[in-house]
């Protein structure tokens, strides 16, 4: 055993695990600050023991047993701990005995992921403050990458984590999985926080690139988790769907200078196959059955995206019909913005733009640059040149990243050059 | 774990429109039997909310008081309950039961602890 090998294997399961190990030692001790420490502490003794013993054959036992006693040592010898002591005897007694036995196998260890993604976006939590300890806690985000996620500095974001964290102990946020009964109203939140994960990774609000893949990635490999602890949750499945479909165009989103290709003028050959089959085949139970869920009906838009050989023959009519479904069901500007564009292509430009007129006034909308983009390209379409150029430049005045500023500037010069 | 429940109703000052009806006498009454049933309060009131008068000393020790709440409000506090839980989840199941949070909201807090912060 040399010690690069031994680093690597503490990196390897540390890397794949550490949310895992986190969500036992908080489920143990009910306290974030003490799950991450103790956590710490077993890793820098597994970097000091492995090395010399070997790694052992059981990773994560041997760090989460290590954590286990650390945590207590910490407890004894802190005295922002001790106050706390009787309660986590208490807690020690209620807990699942899997996590007690000694030196339990790999898959004997519970995965208590799921408490920590009800905890980390509890409601009682403001938003920002749910993505950012799920990101944290869960994404395996050190928090200045947390921070580079939502643009705010390290200081404030770590600030926010403080007082988040802080919350949950002071105001004991409970580790738990909500019954069957609570879950209709808890299980949105977490998977939004997934969700807008993603959103910032496929289009990232600012900056010079399109694209955020390392937020994308993290927030599939959330969707992974959640659908395999949660497979029965149509909603969850739908998600993960909906996150496929959609990322498996990655490739075909940027040109080889990182600028941005629209959906009329991807290669499609670039397309994920892969992700597309796997999606399709989760958007079938997601739309199964009653009650369809938002993002069951928006991954069944993505597919019927995918689907398509090429823009002008996807299949429109049906792509409105479920933008109807999802304007019945959740119904917002952004939504109407989007079956607008959908109307636009089924029905032709004017019938398009007249609802995106309707939206003008929307508070939403406020400040998103995608709707004035909408009204261009509808505008144009329909050889209105001078209002297409004015509604071209109010999308240029709002947009913030750099390659979508790049392909309004291009639409606008076509426009202007003719 | 202590949890207060600040029962806030819209003040009867108010310019703004007051909802059709309060909750109602029984409605409380009921709340205040299965809060004292299930062992978990530990104080519980209503409060006259015409009567508040506020008292506020200066730096110069001269004391004031004047008519009314605190400042103007939409929504004054109508009364609270004092329970004792286990954790968050279980005091915000109660204050959803407690009739207030049906007409105004209830805000709850936490009772703060030496060492807990």
């Amino acid at each position: 055993m040399n010690e690069r090998r031994a680093a690597r294997s503490v990196e390897a399961v540390f890397r794949e695990d550490r949310s895992r190990l986190l969500a036992l030692l908080a489920a143990r001790f009910g306290d974030l600050d003490l799950a991450e420490e103790s956590a710490s502490d077993a890793i820098e003794a597994a970097l000091e023991r492995w090395p010399v013993d070997g790694v052992p054959d059981k990773p994560l036992a041997w760090l989460l047993t290590t954590a286990r006693r650390k945590a207590i040592d910490r407890i004894r010898r802190d005295r922002t701990y001790t106050q706390r002591l009787a309660e986590l005897q208490v807690e020690n007694d209620r807990a699942t005995t899997t996590v007690t036995q000694a030196e339990p196998g790999f898959d004997d260890i519970p995965d208590e992921r799921l408490q920590l993604f009800f905890t980390c976006s509890h409601p009682a939590l403001s938003p920002e403050a749910q993505t950012a300890l799920t990101l944290r806690f869960l994404a395996d985000l050190a928090t200045p990458e947390v921070a580079r996620a939502f643009l705010v500095p390290t200081a404030t974001m770590a600030q926010r984590i403080v007082r988040a964290k802080r919350k949950i102990r002071s105001a004991r946020i409970p580790f738990r999985v909500p019954g069957p009964d609570e879950l209709p109203a808890r299980l949105p939140s977490v998977l939004r926080v997934v969700y807008l994960v993603f959103t910032e990774g496929y289009t990232a609000s600012s900056g010079n690139d399109l694209l955020r893949p390392d937020l994308a990635d993290e927030a599939i490999r959330l969707a992974r988790i959640l659908h395999r602890l949660l497979p029965r949750e149509r909603e969850v499945t739908g998600l993960l769907a909906l996150l496929l479909l959609t990322d498996a165009r990655r490739a075909a989103r940027t040109d080889a200078a990182g600028g941005q290709v629209l959906l009329e003028d991807q290669d499609r050959a670039l397309w994920d196959t892969d992700l597309i089959t796997e999606g399709q085949r989760l958007v079938v139970p997601a739309l199964t059955g009653p009650g369809v869920g938002p993002y069951a009906v928006q991954a069944a838009i993505a597919a019927l995206h995918d689907e398509a050989t090429d823009f002008t023959t996807t299949d429109w009519p049906q792509i409105v019909a479920l933008y109807d479904v999802l304007l019945q069901i959740q119904p917002s500007p952004l939504v109407a913005l989007n079956h607008a564009v959908a109307i636009a292509m089924r029905d032709g430009p004017q019938a398009g733009l007249a609802l995106l007129d309707g939206l003008t006034e929307a508070e939403e909308l406020r400040g998103y640059h995608l709707l004035p983009a909408a009204r261009a390209d509808l505008l144009r379409r329909l050889g209105r040149t001078t209002d297409a150029a004015a509604a071209y430049r109010t999308a240029l005045d709002l947009v913030r990243n750099e390659p979508e500023r790049a392909t309004l500037a291009r639409r606008l010069a076509e426009l202007t050059d003719r | 774990m202590k949890y207060l429940l600040l029962i806030n109703t819209p003040s009867p000052d108010s310019t703004e429109e007051q909802p059709a009806e309060g909750p109602t006498v029984e409605e409380f009454m009921a709340f205040d039997k299965a809060v004292s049933d299930a062992g978990v309060k530990l104080d519980g009131n209503g409060l006259d909310v015409s009567t508040a008068t506020t008292v506020r000393v200066r730096v110069n020790g001269e004391r004031v008081v004047t008519d009314g709440p605190f400042a103007e409000t939409r929504e004054i506090v109508g009364g609270y309950y004092l329970i004792d839980v286990p954790d968050l989840d279980a005091a915000l199941d109660w204050a959803a039961r407690c009739p207030g949070a049906r007409y105004g909201t209830v805000e709850v807090r936490t009772v703060w602890e030496p060492d807990q912060s």
